[in-house]
């Protein structure tokens, strides 16, 4: 309370200590914020001449707009499922019901996101207006998922190794902390090599030590491997980062309560379990926050190393973001996404702040 | 040491002219060459001959590395700040004078009347773009690999047919000699796509957008371009060509390696393989799908900014520079292709008997241009986008309906781009 009483006593300096964080925050982030929310109501563009004109939650109703549709299996006369040459089961094509079919008009103009089978060799077909949105979200949700606690995780374990008493640990902290500092488009190039589906170098370490049994894969080039391998890179892009986070919060854990442990004969386990672990709470949360949100932000790694592709595998929302809001000239487009991805960022965020608050 | 007078004498007289000429208008012109010094000299020797051959107007220049030039000029279209004279992209043209950053050239039209057509830019009516040269795309070949494979060589009055074509790939595929029949260069993403693979598309009778309805839809999904789309697949899943991972080097360097039997690449690289296989060398015509065999057309081209106070200079610039000598220069310089016959005669390479002298007949012949809308810049990313999915085994009606329905979806929310 006494504080707040000696900024009521002198209100000129309080505010003005916070006027340039305040003013800067204001026009770099909350401005921008609404004048995103506000383009993402009309259908602005990056060059037009034509006016702008307010068309209210349509851009949003695009993007989110889902469908499905239930198809059965093309039958002949006596009622068996056709089988293609290949043995697989005929379908009637999607777009004999996405375009101009007048007994399915909400269907219109939609794409197969993806299918289920059904009992009778049925399918049960989810539709999207937008798949390729649909699909960003997905992978950054997988992104974010992964990344997240994986990240932490190994930022940990190094963490913990580098707070061992050694000689030579401070060469240990630099190596782990030096892809942080190098910016993340020239560790895409790199890395870009190492993928590399002919003669990159895990290809080429993969064939050594299998003998050869291993064949090249190409790795951002398969939509199986594509995401996997953006995700290995970017773990070991970030990890010395929050390593050095988790370091920080190791050494403020006090060395008598290791000592008491030991005297009370702790094994390893137990020591982290109750010594450790407790000290690092507010540790986590900040890591846990930090990751979180920079793994929603993925874009240098997706730009440089696959343009979102193939067939869409990579994409990610900032990525799209920019796709649209620049190459696209529709800022309308671009901005809906910056709004969602607001929207998403920040609802987890106050599921984390709910989850990890003091509880008395 | 002997030169340090000489220097000074020339600063001074330098310093002299400019105080005399300060009665001139001053002019810039934006040019997104930086970086090639061949192409900033001969610039530059344009805009001192026109300086020195008038005393009205002084035109100085502003060089851009290509990759941020479209992004300078809208940025500073945005800020009012456009300069007098600019440079633009062929296809790109509609779109920058649809947003009203050009003028309309007034130049005297009899000065580009034998003009190859794509260097010469208008829309709507309007002239708006004159190049001082064209780019062309052919088929690379070796005459050797066809003979030893009964390959009948084509030529301009009777191209390929696209089953022939189809054929041929399969057939030097069927060799083992080569990695791949043919290199299409899908390592060079960007506008490489609809400029070398749009044509093939227009060749089956479909196209990117059909101007005349203002739509894509039918146009790029109609049965011609689900035709394109599944021989277009059909290329990468017979292995006939590298795909969408193939490696920037390998594009440089596959063909001369031996390692691709044909490439489908542009006049700018054909001096390399001239000089590497010598006689041996052709230069092919694109293939016939059914609709004329066809190839890109328009490349750089000047345009007259509409911010600009001076326009009557910036025409009076174009018009100077638009004289064979120039035109010819050019070509030597940076190997393009010049827009007349006469001032091909007077070029190394495309001169009768030159080593690239198909080109300038190619251009002639089979130069079609790019969707001549200002919904292109977004029409071309779509179709790229594509493109490369259906390389990747997406489905072609699948993924080219949804194209359509994208590049439709913008025109839509640009008013159809009236």
């Amino acid at each position: 309370m006494s504080k707040q009483k000696s900024v009521t006593e002198q209100p000129l300096a309080g505010w003005a200590m916070v006027l340039p964080a305040f003013a800067l925050i204001s026009v770099f982030l909350v401005l921008p914020f609404l004048m995103a929310f506000g383009f993402s109501l009309t259908n602005q563009r990056l060059i037009s001449p034509n006016p702008t004109e307010y068309v209210g939650f349509q851009n949003y109703a695009r993007a989110l707009d889902v469908g499905f549709l239930t198809i059965e299996p093309e039958r002949d006369a006596a009622g068996d499922v056709i089988r293609d040459d290949d043995g697989e089961i005929a379908y009637p094509r999607l777009r004999t019901f996405t375009r101009n079919n007048p007994d399915y008009p909400h269907l219109d103009r939609m794409r197969a996101w993806f299918s289920i089978g059904l009992n009778d060799d049925r399918r049960f077909v989810v539709l999207a207006r937008d798949v390729v949105f649909m699909k960003a979200l997905r992978n950054t949700i997988v992104f974010v998922a992964i990344v997240a606690p994986l990240q932490a995780f190994i930022a940990l374990g190094l963490a913990m190794l580098v707070n061992m008493k050694l000689r030579g640990v401070n060469f240990f902290r630099t190596v782990y902390f030096m892809p942080v500092v190098i910016s993340m488009v020239v560790v895409s190039v790199l890395w870009r090599f190492i993928y590399d589906g002919e003669n990159g170098l895990l290809n080429a370490m993969l064939g050594m030590f299998s003998f050869g049994a291993i064949a090249p894969v190409d790795w951002l080039g398969n939509t199986s491997t594509a995401l996997p391998s953006i995700i290995a890179m970017s773990i070991w892009q970030g990890v010395g980062f929050h390593m050095v986070i988790w370091l920080s919060g190791l050494q403020t854990i006090p060395g008598e309560q290791y000592e008491a442990a030991r005297i009370e004969g702790a094994t390893r386990w137990q020591t982290f379990r109750y010594v450790t672990w407790p000290g690092l709470r507010n540790t986590a949360i900040l890591v846990m926050v930090i990751i979180t949100m920079q793994a929603f932000t993925l874009y240098p790694q997706v730009e440089v190393m696959t343009r979102g592709g193939p067939l869409d595998s990579t994409q990610s929302l900032v990525f799209q973001m920019v796709i649209r809001g620049y190459e696209k000239q529709d800022i309308a487009g671009g901005s809906v996404i910056s709004v969602l991805l607001f929207l998403i960022v920040l609802s987890i965020s106050l599921i984390q702040r709910y989850l990890t608050r003091e509880k008395d | 040491m002997q030169l340090r007078p000489m220097m000074q004498l020339a600063a001074v007289l330098v310093l002299l002219s400019a105080g005399g000429t300060a009665a001139q208008t001053e002019l810039t012109i934006w040019y997104h060459g930086a970086g090639n010094e061949t192409e900033s000299s001969l610039v530059n020797q344009v805009i001192d001959d026109f300086n020195a051959s008038q005393s009205e107007w002084k035109v100085e220049l502003g060089s851009f590395p290509q990759e941020s030039y479209n992004e300078s000029v809208v940025a500073a279209a945005l800020a009012g700040n456009l300069p007098d004279i600019l440079d633009v992209d062929g296809p790109v043209m509609p779109n920058w004078a649809w947003a009203g950053y050009l003028a309309p050239l007034a130049i005297d039209e009899s000065r580009i009347a034998e003009f190859l057509p794509g260097a010469v830019g208008r829309w709507d009516g309007e002239l708006y773009g004159v190049g001082l040269w064209d780019a062309g795309l052919a088929i690379f070949a070796r005459r050797s690999v066809l003979e030893a494979n009964n390959i009948r060589i084509p030529t301009l009055d009777n191209p390929w047919s696209g089953e022939e074509f189809d054929a041929v790939l399969v057939s030097l595929q069927a060799t083992g000699d080569f990695d791949y029949a043919i290199d299409l260069g899908m390592a060079w993403t960007g506008e490489w796509y609809p400029y070398a693979f749009g044509p093939f598309l227009q060749s089956h009778g479909g196209d990117i957008v059909d101007v005349e309805a203002n739509m894509a839809d039918g146009a790029l999904n109609g049965d011609a371009g689900i035709a394109f789309g599944e021989w277009w697949q059909s290329v990468f899943e017979r292995g006939l060509a590298p795909g969408t991972s193939q490696d920037g080097a390998d594009r440089e360097t596959g063909f001369l390696d031996g390692r691709y039997a044909l490439q489908w690449n542009g006049n700018w690289a054909a001096l390399p393989a001239v000089e590497k296989f010598g006689d041996d060398m052709l230069f092919l015509p694109a293939p016939d799908f059914g609709n004329g065999p066809k190839i890109g057309a328009a490349s750089w081209q000047f345009s007259v900014s509409s911010q600009s106070e001076n326009k009557e200079g910036a025409n009076a610039f174009i018009e100077f520079a638009l004289q064979d000598r120039y035109l010819a220069a050019f070509s030597d310089g940076i190997g393009l292709i010049p827009p007349t016959s006469t001032a091909a005669a007077m070029t190394r390479n495309y001169s009768s008997g030159g080593p690239m002298e198909v080109f300038f007949e190619l251009s002639r012949e089979q130069a079609t241009k790019r969707a001549v809308t200002p919904g292109y810049v977004v029409a071309a990313l779509v179709f790229e986008k594509a493109m490369a999915d259906i390389a990747n085994g997406a489905d072609p009606a699948d993924t080219l309906d949804a194209a359509a329905d994208e590049i439709d979806q913008d025109f839509e929310s640009n008013s159809g781009y009236k």
